[in-house]
């Protein structure tokens, strides 16, 4: 491709500039959480003493140890169920494409767009109805209703593209449709999985409104939940609330870090179906 | 001459098998669809029950509340389209819906455009070392929660926050202020934190887009003398319509639905001037007992999304087929 150098040197900075301004409030997080309790640093300036034990007590104060684990309980009780059914459902409609496939299908489209704020008013009512307000069941049954519109959606996208051949080879050896799509399909289906896997985890780690309105007691809930409360509690103590959100922050962008090509392939794909 | 001859025989010897297994085919065919129906409708009754329970009935039932007048514990009174009347007249509401669509100015168009100038800056060296960690650099908005972004930025905009201060540096001190805290700036101001949210996402979208353009086009226009521009617009931006369709779409419904990122910045404040249409549902249906009204601001939101979404998709169709 022809660029020429003065092109590239205007592409270069304005990269460097949009990445400093991306980066510098997580900068800013990170100093003010080291200055004393109580105060009110300015945007960027290092304490005079670094107050480390600012994180050990933004820890205690927000009992992350339990909300790391509620957060962890929800992820386990959303996204293997979630996978699974939508993983089924996907298999029939993109695979075995059943009389009547298609306006299942259509059903699903329709909630693709869906904003949660649309239907948390029910929601909170039949969750009284079931007893489930203020546990995690409140937080695990909706979201798996609510993310099945895209994971059938993406699991779908993803069987119809898988060659017919295939299918046909193993069945002309003998195979059933359930060993079909146990044996043959879904070892096939891993790159599309795992990225179904990181979009569900991160959805719901960071799951805010069903979060509030669902369960009330912090320790219940999700860590984007739990960040709303900590902050009523500790906004007032910038130092502190710096502290425990950077350490709410922590467990995600550790796992970004590590997955990060998958992370940046599964939401780039993911906006793109959905 | 010789090769040709035995092609053809093939072919007809084909041809007859064909039309023999076409037959047994599709009698095969139908009759495997039959039992395969049974067991793809197995296979897809838990998807279509979760969606059903939580998504479907929900929504109906917020429909038949928005007719209603209800406090949640009493019982409650058909009113009609009352709430709906309601929602045109009362300025906080109508407010509500108004400030969702300026959130778009920022949410969707400056991320867009801005990501659509970068994007094409950069195309020349998206392999390089640089573009290579941008990516991971860029991305981290989209990972954390809005919860977060929103608690980070508040402090950011406040008076003695990083915003000023590098205003400050600049020698535009006079115009600093708390940005969120004045009834003039404090929308603009949530809607740059979306902004600084989504930009990542749709840059990296629209690069994606970019590169997978033949370079080919590209040398053709610079031997028939197209300057940068004319390449961008005859060349780049036609050849990014999906991509662009797909930012629009995303950001729009981020800017209508959005929630997590205002509660957290402003709560709705100073007064009512950041107050969009997922805060007021929240608040009316749960703080102030206004039910049916806050489900009918809940349908209006829905259908809102839907008018936004539903052109925009036709729009990428056309251009698809």
């Amino acid at each position: 491709m022809i660029v020429s150098r003065r092109e590239e040197w205007l592409g270069r900075t304005l990269l460097v500039l949009l990445m400093l301004v991306t980066v510098l409030p997580f900068v800013s997080l990170f100093v003010t959480a080291l200055h004393q309790p109580g105060t009110y640093p300015s945007g960027l300036s290092w304490p005079a003493t670094p107050h480390w034990s600012n994180f050990a007590d933004a820890f205690k104060a927000a009992h992350m140890g339990k909300l790391l684990w509620s957060s962890v309980i929800i992820v386990i009780g959303v996204v293997p169920i979630s996978m699974l059914i939508s993983t089924l459902a996907g298999f029939a409609l993109g695979h075995l494409r059943p009389p009547g496939g298609r306006a299942v299908f259509i059903g699903f489209v329709l909630g693709l767009t869906l904003p949660f704020e649309g239907i948390i008013i029910p929601l909170y009512y039949q969750m009284r109805d079931f007893g489930l307000l203020n546990t995690r069941w409140a937080i695990i049954l909706p979201l798996i209703g609510l993310y099945m519109p895209f994971a059938v959606f993406w699991m779908r996208a993803h069987f119809i593209n898988m060659p017919e051949d295939i299918s046909e080879a193993a069945r002309i050896d003998g195979a059933n449709t359930w060993q079909l799509f146990w044996r043959i399909h879904v070892p096939l289906s891993m790159p599309a999985l795992s990225a179904l896997a990181i979009l569900l985890f991160l959805w719901t780690w960071n799951q805010f409104l069903l979060a509030v309105v669902l369960v009330s007691d912090p320790a219940q809930r999700t860590m984007a939940g739990a960040l709303g409360a900590f902050q009523g509690q500790w906004g007032t103590d910038i130092p502190l609330l710096c502290a425990g959100s950077l350490l709410i922050l922590t467990p995600t962008l550790i796992i970004f870090l590590v997955f990060q090509r998958r992370f940046v392939a599964a939401l780039l794909q993911g906006s793109l179906k959905g | 001459m010789h090769k040709r001859s035995t092609v053809i025989q093939g072919r007809r010897e084909e041809d007859a098998v064909a039309r023999f297994t076409t037959e047994s085919r599709r009698r095969a065919l139908s009759a495997r669809r039959l039992r395969r129906g049974g067991l793809a409708l197995a296979l897809m009754a838990p998807a279509v029950l979760a969606y059903v329970v939580f998504v479907i009935r929900p929504i109906v039932m917020t429909v038949q509340y928005s007719f209603y007048e209800w406090n949640g514990v009493t019982p409650s009174t058909w009113v009609g389209l009352a709430n709906y009347v309601e929602l045109f007249h009362n300025p906080e509401l109508s407010g509500s819906i108004v400030h969702a669509f300026e959130l778009i100015i920022f949410f969707s168009f400056v991320p867009v455009a801005l990501g659509l100038f970068t994007a094409n800056a950069i195309r020349g060296f998206a392999t390089s070392r640089l573009a290579v960690v941008s990516r991971t650099v860029l991305f981290l908005p989209q990972i954390i929660p809005l919860v977060a972004a929103g608690i980070m930025w508040s402090w950011q905009m406040s008076t003695d926050g990083l915003v000023n201060q590098v205003l400050r540096l600049l020698g535009l001190g006079r115009v600093g202020r708390a940005w969120l805290g004045d009834f003039n700036t404090a929308l603009p101001a949530v809607g740059v934190i979306g902004a600084w949210v989504l930009f990542g996402l749709c840059m990296l979208l629209l690069l994606a887009g970019m590169t997978k353009i033949d370079p080919a086009l590209y040398e053709a226009a610079r031997v028939d003398g197209a300057g940068p521009f004319r390449e961008f617009f005859a060349i780049t931006l036609p050849s990014l319509r999906q991509e662009i369709v797909v930012c629009l779409t995303v950001t729009v419904i981020a800017a209508l639905a959005s929630f997590d990122l205002v509660d957290n910045a402003t709560r709705g404040g100073p007064g009512n001037s950041t107050l969009v249409p997922g805060l007021e549902i929240y608040y009316l249906a749960f703080f102030q007992r206004e039910v049916g009204m806050a489900s009918a601001l809940a349908v209006a939101l829905m259908v809102l999304v839907l008018a936004v979404v539903v052109p925009l998709q036709l729009i990428n169709r056309e251009g698809k087929s």
